[in-house]
């Protein structure tokens, strides 16, 4: 598979916390590129630095070392670029969860909505959008259920939903398949195949579950802090 | 959208259960001050009801309301005749108990002289007091019924008319009588007790006294000129309609007043920390909601709307339904609920300032939940 110039690339990135005796390193100079459509896991036991990265990547929290382009954009050079990380998020990066994380008090297609009222859509045009997707994810007609009345893979199907509300073109989902079974876990990861492919977004998946493992475009492993290896 | 609205639609029994139980605080806080409001009210009526612009009273004494004030009873004619007085009336006040229907009332009676100043401000119900002995006309409040008679000291007295909110400073009801009458009552000794006076040579009681004289002033007259004119006489003061109010409120209504405020200002502490509590715990419940609205892009702004607006919302809907249950309520309270609008709008401005305060503790919750908290399981 061949790529154009990398949608995400990160150089030298560390993340250190706390200071003196108590200094704890998460990350030791991870250097990597994300490209527009592909789909990449990212692998490795608990504590090894996953959830760290993906947070930088995520824009969530600052590296403490290191630079870090997102869609051209500087973000990091071993200081903060002084951008709206907050914005950076809801205009290019969209998030999917373990648990789905949608918001009990919205039905599915507000919940998909509201990240384009967020980011500043009126409120026909954030329904239009969010009833496109939901029928683009096949759930078009669980519409107007609660989160509360949703399966597992209907929840995370809408999840996917919000998470493709604003054009992402940076896709981070955390351990998406872990509370689905085998059958639904392949479903989600086609889809976020077909997103990729169909909206040249990069999906970054974390991932403990073996059974995905052959949706993945290329993988990457970290452990105690340190991107052991890159494969694809 | 409106998230907080949608997240009060989510959970809205909780909502309205934890809104009832803000109303019923807040009603409290209102009926404290409709409580205030009608005891001023109420001890104002008394002294506003003969319509007097000039008091007369016992030199040395501030009023019949105060302290004990005796002047003869041909004291009016004295003050009729002093150039600036339209008219004047003699009135005596006196707190007594009478039983009625198998219970005890405790009346002010009030003796004024039919015809002249002194009498209710109004009748209801009824007619005036129109003979100089055996008629009586009671405030509702007493819950006499109209052509009942009332016996009180020696005598019966048939209820003629019905007077509205003519209460004592101490909330009793008060009974009009002849001045006649209410002399009889306040100073005629019992028979046993005038035979034993008799018996070791007193002097008789001395049955025509007053305790202050009204009078109203031709127009145009100043008040203080004819007050300093009354004061030659040496064992007469005044004070005028303004100067006698004062002494009541100062005197009978200041304690109560400080107590009333003292309450009301721990109600309300205890509204604030309520209201903080749950705003507090309503945002504890939604902190993996918060985190997740914060990793998708919500602004601060928006986190803080939502519970602002919920704090407002809660606020605004238990003072609304207390107002509601108190004006349901008011009439049963044993003493007088005035209930005003400007003071429903000043404790509406309070609770906004309430809400706003108590919501601080949820909104730096609410900021200080870092948006990583939405990942990792």
């Amino acid at each position: 598979m061949t790529f154009s110039s990398p949608l995400a690339e990160l150089t030298g990135i560390s993340k250190h916390y706390g200071e003196g005796e108590t200094r704890v390193d998460a990350l030791r100079h991870v250097s990597l590129s994300l490209y527009p459509g592909e789909v990449v896991g990212l692998l490795g036991p608990s504590g090894s630095g996953k959830s760290t990265l993906l947070n930088i990547i995520g824009c969530v929290i600052e590296p403490s070392q290191g630079r870090m382009v997102l869609d051209g954009k500087l973000v990091f050079d071993d200081r903060p670029a002084g951008g709206d990380l907050r914005r950076l998020r809801l205009d290019k990066i969209g998030f999917i969860f373990q648990f789905h994380n949608l918001l009990p008090f919205l039905n599915s297609r507000d919940n998909v909505a509201v990240v384009l009222e967020l980011a500043g859509h009126g409120k026909q045009a954030a329904r239009r959008r969010a009833d496109e997707l939901l029928d683009y994810l096949e759930v078009g007609n669980r519409a107007a259920a609660s989160p509360a009345h949703l399966s597992g893979g209907e929840a995370q199907r809408v999840a996917i939903a919000r998470a493709l509300a604003n054009h992402p073109r940076l896709i981070l989902a955390d351990e998406p398949t872990a509370a689905l079974d085998s059958q639904r876990a392949a479903i989600v990861m086609d889809l976020l195949r077909k997103v990729a492919r169909e909206q040249s977004a990069t999906v970054l998946v974390v991932s403990h579950d073996e059974k995905i493992f052959d949706r993945f475009d290329r993988m990457l492993r970290v452990r105690d802090g340190v991107l052991d290896s890159a494969d694809g | 959208m409106n998230l907080a609205l949608r997240d009060i639609r989510h959970k809205l029994g909780r909502f309205l259960l934890t809104c009832l139980g803000l109303s019923l605080l807040l009603g409290v806080v209102l009926s404290m001050i409709g409580i205030y409001r009608g005891l001023v009210d109420d001890a104002l009526s008394l002294v506003r009801a003969p319509a007097a612009e000039l008091w007369v009273v016992e030199a040395g004494t501030r009023g019949p309301f105060a302290e004990a004030s005796r002047m003869p009873g041909d004291t009016r004619e004295m003050v009729a005749r002093v150039p600036g007085i339209a008219e004047a009336g003699s009135v005596t006040y006196q707190t007594v108990e009478a039983p009625y229907r198998g219970q005890t009332l405790r009346l002010q009676v009030v003796g004024y002289e039919p015809g002249r100043m002194g009498g209710p401000a109004a009748i209801a119900e009824g007619r005036a007091i129109a003979t100089r002995h055996g008629e009586a006309v009671a405030d509702v409040r007493a819950g006499i019924d109209l052509g009942d008679r009332l016996h009180l000291g020696r005598d019966d007295y048939l209820v003629v008319g019905l007077t509205r909110h003519h209460v004592s400073t101490g909330g009793d009801p008060v009974l009009f009588l002849s001045l006649r009458d209410a002399q009889d009552l306040q100073f005629l000794p019992k028979p046993s007790t005038y035979r034993r006076d008799q018996a070791r040579g007193a002097p008789p009681p001395a049955l025509d006294t007053i305790n202050a004289v009204v009078a109203r002033l031709i127009p145009g007259v100043a008040a203080d000129a004819v007050a300093h004119e009354i004061g030659r006489w040496k064992h007469l003061g005044t004070n005028t309609q303004h100067q006698q109010e004062a002494i009541l409120i100062q005197s009978v209504v200041e304690k109560a007043r400080r107590q009333i405020g003292l309450f009301t200002v721990i109600l309300l502490t205890v509204s604030t920390v309520v209201i903080a509590l749950i705003i507090y715990t309503m945002t504890m419940d939604k902190m993996r909601d918060i985190a997740t609205l914060k990793l998708i892009g919500a602004s601060d702004r928006t986190i803080v709307a939502l519970i602002l607006q919920q704090a407002l919302a809660m606020g605004f809907i238990g003072f609304g339904v207390g107002w509601g249950l108190i004006n349901l309520v008011a009439d049963r309270f044993p003493r007088r609920v005035l209930l005003q609008a400007e003071d429903a709008l000043m404790l509406g401005g309070v609770v906004l300032v309430v809400c706003v305060l108590a919501s601080s503790l949820g909104v730096r919750l609410a900021l200080r939940i870092e948006p990583a908290a939405a990942l990792g399981g």
